[in-house]
């Protein structure tokens, strides 16, 4: 057996034999360090290996490969709580080595559709543009789209911080960390919060961080995801994978493919970038029969705040909506900055209305969405016509925007709403707006929630008027 | 049949295996791989080697590994128990895997199609000693309350029943004979299995006539989809494309839907198995499952079986045709299903063409499409008096193009082959205008073709109502572009009538909420009778106008609000004739000097 060539993290080895695909493979390099990798092609006695730690120091005459006959696994238990890994699973925190209750392929199996359990547990984030306008559901995946300088990792923790389930059937609680290529700062920044809440107890960290090896990346969020299943299905946990940055794991997956010479697609992403994506993101989801779950909040920065990048673009075809950052609300000191337009939860159907939100909750924030479209709408006619050529109705809604921006979505970062503020700041504000104009809610929600009861037509002819006061 | 072939492996990249010693294979041929019988389809062959696509994962097989040709083409099972089933993308039945290997896909288990130990009853319709012929109906078999399965002498067969008898069989046992004019005698089976990559015959092609009623109104009344028409949704994600196609399965007046969801979220594909079973179909009160296949290919199950699910969807969807029933096909998302072409091709180090798309991806979907249509069946007709039996087969296919742009070639190539697009946008969408179809970029080519139709079943007014609100809404467009430059206030009254006409079109018409039980399903006569409320309150407008009523009184009428919930109140008419009597009192009336008109 012999290393022809080596290009980039791959390793062309010759004369091997029995060797079978996604094989785990030990590499010797002549400075005597060892590393894995694993088999990406195997060709009659020829077998291309991809190194997750890279190929730094190794030569094809010297370099020492062993097939290890298995392919790359996880020694999962009870015990990885409290604990921090590396990308490929090894303790990284001084601790002791986990004794595996059961090794487990880290590429999992495909969940039989047919035993897939429908997400509609609605999961209190205690934040206001999520919870009112695009619930998390249990089970759900709704990945962070963000870019670089904006607060993504703050609403991601506060997430992991706060979310609890209201209501009965609360749960074993658990949060998986997945970090590829981020700083150690923000790893650091994740360890600090979930710390200073104890949360920390009931978490598993998985670290690969911007200088660990780029290759590992693409092991590290299968890594955690098995941990998670092992401990959503196994040990009835409801388990929330934070998956932080998929970005840099999409940009590792193009390294082996093009160090692989194969036939790119967008922008030199690999033409499997959606088969691959999809084999993480679906990984989430609850199992019939089974108490737990996994819910899935992948962070990724979109290159140039460019939506239609492919990272972006495919993992919005996989994932069950999105909530898309905004760098304008960000600059104008609104945190969360959630562009709320955009942003969206496919589940939201299942997860809200009586007995698991409120009845009002789906016709309020169908009219919140509506009324702040048509805000933003009248706000950018103003900017070309001024403030004077706008209809009254307009003024309102445009009113109703600021105000909606202001008091819906601005929020502290440890300030936790639970669903009835959230409910109640957002009738507070339909006040500001014609009663007519609440066509998307039905009529008892207005008479019942809508502060003021009876006389609100006349106080909001009264808004009207002040709102339109130069 | 010669004995099975078999080769060794020489080289596995991902979901492609090269298998040498496979001379006497055919393209297309079904294979066995590995220990475990993984199963694979050659799609390539150079000298004795064959590169076969794997519809399981491939972790684990290595070079010497055997395969086994089994020397017949990829092929589905088609007879009774199909309804209510739901298969993966090589008709493998999902609740039986899931028997035999938990809530996760284990690799290498199998299961038949139909289920072998399940006895159906059967009622001969035809006696020993009848002629027939391929598709002739020889029996029913009444699979539940909604669907009668007609079976068929398989095509390509005829002679004289030998013999025949009613009674209960498995889909295995032979119910009867055919003795071929050589004295060859076929046994006949509840169940027949065809080539999923060969269209099933007919015997003729027809041309369309009648619509494809969804009950969602900017689709029937505006762009209209025809019984074995093909129609288009492309969608950039969160546009709601799949609750549009779900509204489709539920409401259409077909008698069967086959929907498959090729390469997309299992989540979604769980919705639909919670959802049709609790679902009343609105045509026979039954659960919509009992006319409903479902194929499931999630986007993290094999990719190599993600190519072939469209195939086996349509051929069920073929086969249901074939016994004169009117079948809508869905296939969510056939850009899912390029992109597994894409991969596959890539594997095979074939020189790509646009975007690295295989350069055939254009035939395929052509092809694809083209096995949609109304025809007439091989076979006799089902009743005496008729000349034949027709059936139809529509497609609605998704498309998921990347970015939301439009020119790529999946979306391209099919725009050339279809005929209704439905052009959902994110931008309506995020507006909570729903369904996000845009009314100016989507178009039906059949709306000649429907307008016969519509006079004889609705009115014969449908048609230009629905021409007038068309030119009011592109009106609109224009006018908003003046209005934002210049202000709503520098555009004439009847401009601003025509504006406050469209955003009542828009808002009281156009926009469906899917998820409220007043507002899912409206019937083509309520549509028509919705758009004249709105058209007689913008005539009544101008006119109030034109004699002098101030545009504020006008807008501001009371019964604007009742025009607004006139869609929840569904069927009936009575509201209709008094909101439209309110029209004539309020718009006149408070016009002041305007008086009676």
């Amino acid at each position: 057996m012999t290393t022809r060539d080596i290009v980039g993290p791959l390793l062309l080895v010759e004369n091997v034999s029995d060797v079978t695909y996604g094989e785990l493979v030990e590499l010797e390099f002549p400075d005597g360090t060892v590393s894995l990798g694993n088999v990406l092609e195997v060709n009659e006695d020829v077998a291309l290996v991809q190194a997750f730690e890279g190929t730094r120091g190794a030569n094809p005459s010297q370099t020492k490969v062993r097939f290890l006959g298995r392919g790359l696994t996880l020694g999962v238990s009870r015990d990885m709580l409290g604990r921090v890994f590396d990308g490929l699973g090894r303790p990284m925190d001084g601790g002791p080595e986990i004794l595996p209750d059961v090794q487990r392929s880290i590429h999992g199996s495909s969940i039989n559709p047919t035993a897939r359990d429908f997400p509609d547990d609605f999961i209190q984030t205690g934040v206001s543009s999520i919870d009112g306008l695009n619930p998390l559901v249990r089970g759900q995946k709704l990945p962070i789209f963000s870019g670089s300088g904006l607060p993504h990792n703050q609403l991601a923790a506060q997430i992991a911080r706060q979310a609890q389930v209201i209501g009965g059937g609360a749960g074993d609680f658990a949060v998986v960390f997945a970090a590829m290529g981020i700083t150690f700062e923000d790893a650091d920044f994740f360890m600090t919060e979930l710390r200073q809440t104890a949360a920390i107890e009931r978490a598993v960290l998985f670290l690969n961080l911007a200088d660990d090896p780029a290759v590992e990346r693409i092991a590290t969020p299968r890594m955690a995801l098995t941990a998670a299943e092992y401990l959503a299905f196994d040990c009835d946990m409801h388990v929330v994978v934070v998956l932080t940055d998929m970005t840099y794991y999409c940009e590792a997956l193009r390294e082996v493919s093009a160090a692989r010479k194969e036939v790119p697609g967008r922008r030199g992403f690999p033409g499997y970038l959606y088969t691959d994506l999809a084999t993480i993101y679906e990984r989430a989801g609850r199992v019939q029969g089974r108490a737990g779950s996994i819910t899935q909040i992948p962070i990724l920065t979109m290159p140039e705040d460019d939506k239609t990048h492919p990272i972006p673009d495919l993992t919005g075809y996989i994932t069950e909506g999105q909530i898309i950052l905004d760098r304008a609300l960000h600059r104008r000191g609104i945190y969360p900055p959630v562009a709320v337009l955009p942003s969206l939860s496919r589940l939201k159907q299942k997860g809200i209305g009586p007995e698991k939100t409120r009845e009002d909750h789906a016709d309020l924030s169908n009219q919140l969405f509506g009324a702040y479209a048509r805000g933003i709408q009248a706000k950018e006619l103003a900017l070309i016509l001024g403030e004077a050529a706008l209809s009254d109705a307009d003024k309102a809604f445009s009113a109703f925007a600021d105000a909606f921006e202001d008091r819906f979505i601005r929020q502290g970062e440890h300030e936790d709403r639970s669903i009835e503020e959230t409910l109640a700041i957002g009738w507070e504000l339909m006040t500001l707006l014609p009663r007519t104009e609440l066509k998307r809610i039905k009529d008892e929600y207005i008479e019942r929630y809508l502060p003021g009861g009876a006389e609100t037509a006349e106080e909001t002819a009264d808004a009207e008027e002040v709102t339109a006061a130069p | 049949m010669a004995e099975l072939e078999q080769g060794r492996i020489v080289k596995v990249a991902g979901p492609l295996v090269v298998a040498e010693g496979l001379a006497r294979s055919r393209m297309y041929d079904l294979v066995r791989v590995g220990d475990e019988g993984l199963m694979g389809e050659i799609i390539e062959m150079r000298g004795d080697r064959a590169s076969i696509q794997v519809y399981e994962e491939t972790e684990g097989l290595g070079p010497g590994d055997v395969v086994v040709s089994t020397g017949a083409p990829l092929s589905v099972e088609l007879g009774p128990g199909m309804m209510g089933a739901v298969y993966d993308g090589v008709q493998r039945p999902l609740d039986a895997l899931k028997v035999q290997s938990g809530a996760f896909l284990a690799r290498g288990v199998s299961a038949p199609g139909l289920d072998r130990e399940a006895r159906w009853t059967f009622r001969a319709t035809v006696d020993a000693g009848d002629r027939v012929e391929g598709g002739d109906v020889i029996g029913i078999v009444q699979e539940n309350e909604v669907i009668a399965l007609r079976i068929m002498v398989p095509p390509g067969i005829d002679g004289r029943i030998g013999e025949i008898g009613s009674g209960t069989y498995t889909v295995e046992e032979t119910l009867g004979t055919l003795v071929a004019d050589d004295d060859t005698e076929h046994a006949l089976k509840l169940m027949q299995t065809w080539p999923v990559r060969i269209p099933r015959p007919y015997r003729r092609k027809l041309s369309l006539a009648e619509p494809l009623v969804t009950g969602t109104r900017v689709i029937d009344t505006f762009f209209p989809l025809l019984k074995g028409g093909a129609a288009c949704i492309p969608g950039p994600f969160g546009a709601g494309k799949t609750v549009a196609q779900h509204q489709i399965a539920k409401w259409s007046n077909a008698e069967v839907v086959v929907f498959i969801g090729c390469g997309e979220r299992g989540n979604e594909m769980t919705d639909v198995l919670m959802e049709f079973p609790e679902l009343t179909d609105p045509y026979s009160g039954q659960p919509l499952m009992r006319r409903t296949v479902l194929v499931a290919n999630t986007s993290n199950m094999p990719v190599a079986a993600r190519e072939a699910s469209v195939y086996t969807g349509i051929t069920m969807a073929e086969f249901f045709r074939d016994m004169g029933y009117n079948v809508v096909l869905q296939a969510d998302s056939t850009s899912r299903w390029a992109e597994a072409m894409r991969e596959i091709s890539g594997r095979l180090e074939e020189m790509p063409g646009e975007e690295g798309f295989p350069a055939y991806l254009g035939t395929r979907l052509a092809a694809f499409y083209e096995r949609a249509g109304k025809v007439a069946t091989l076979g006799g007709p089902l009743e005496a008096d008729a000349e034949e039996r027709q059936g139809s087969v529509s497609v609605v296919g998704s498309v998921s193009p990347p970015g939301g742009d439009l020119s790529e070639p999946v979306v391209q190539n099919t725009l050339r082959v279809v005929k209704v697009f439905w052009a959902l946008e994110d931008r309506l969408a995020y507006e909570r205008h729903f369904p996000a179809i845009n009314w100016l970029v989507s178009y039906s080519l059949y709306l000649d073709k429907i307008t016969p139709y519509w006079r004889e079943a609705v009115s014969d007014e449908y048609r230009a109502r629905r021409d007038k609100c068309m030119e009011l809404l592109q009106r609109e467009s224009e006018l908003a572009e003046i209005s934002r430059l210049v202000g709503v206030e520098a555009l004439s009254p009847e401009e601003q009538i025509i504006m406050e006409t469209a955003k009542s079109i828009r808002e009281d018409f156009l926009q469906q909420n899917a998820f409220r039980d007043d507002d899912q399903f409206t019937s083509l006569v309520t549509q028509d009778r919705l758009l004249r409320v709105i058209l007689l309150f913008h005539e009544k407008a101008l006119q109030a106008q034109a004699e002098g009523a101030p545009l504020k009184e006008i807008f501001d009428a009371p019964v604007r609000e009742r025009i607004a919930r006139a869609k929840y109140t569904t069927e009936e008419t009575d509201v209709f004739s008094q909101i439209e009597s309110d029209i004539e009192t309020q718009l006149v009336a408070d016009g002041g000097e305007a008086g009676e008109v």
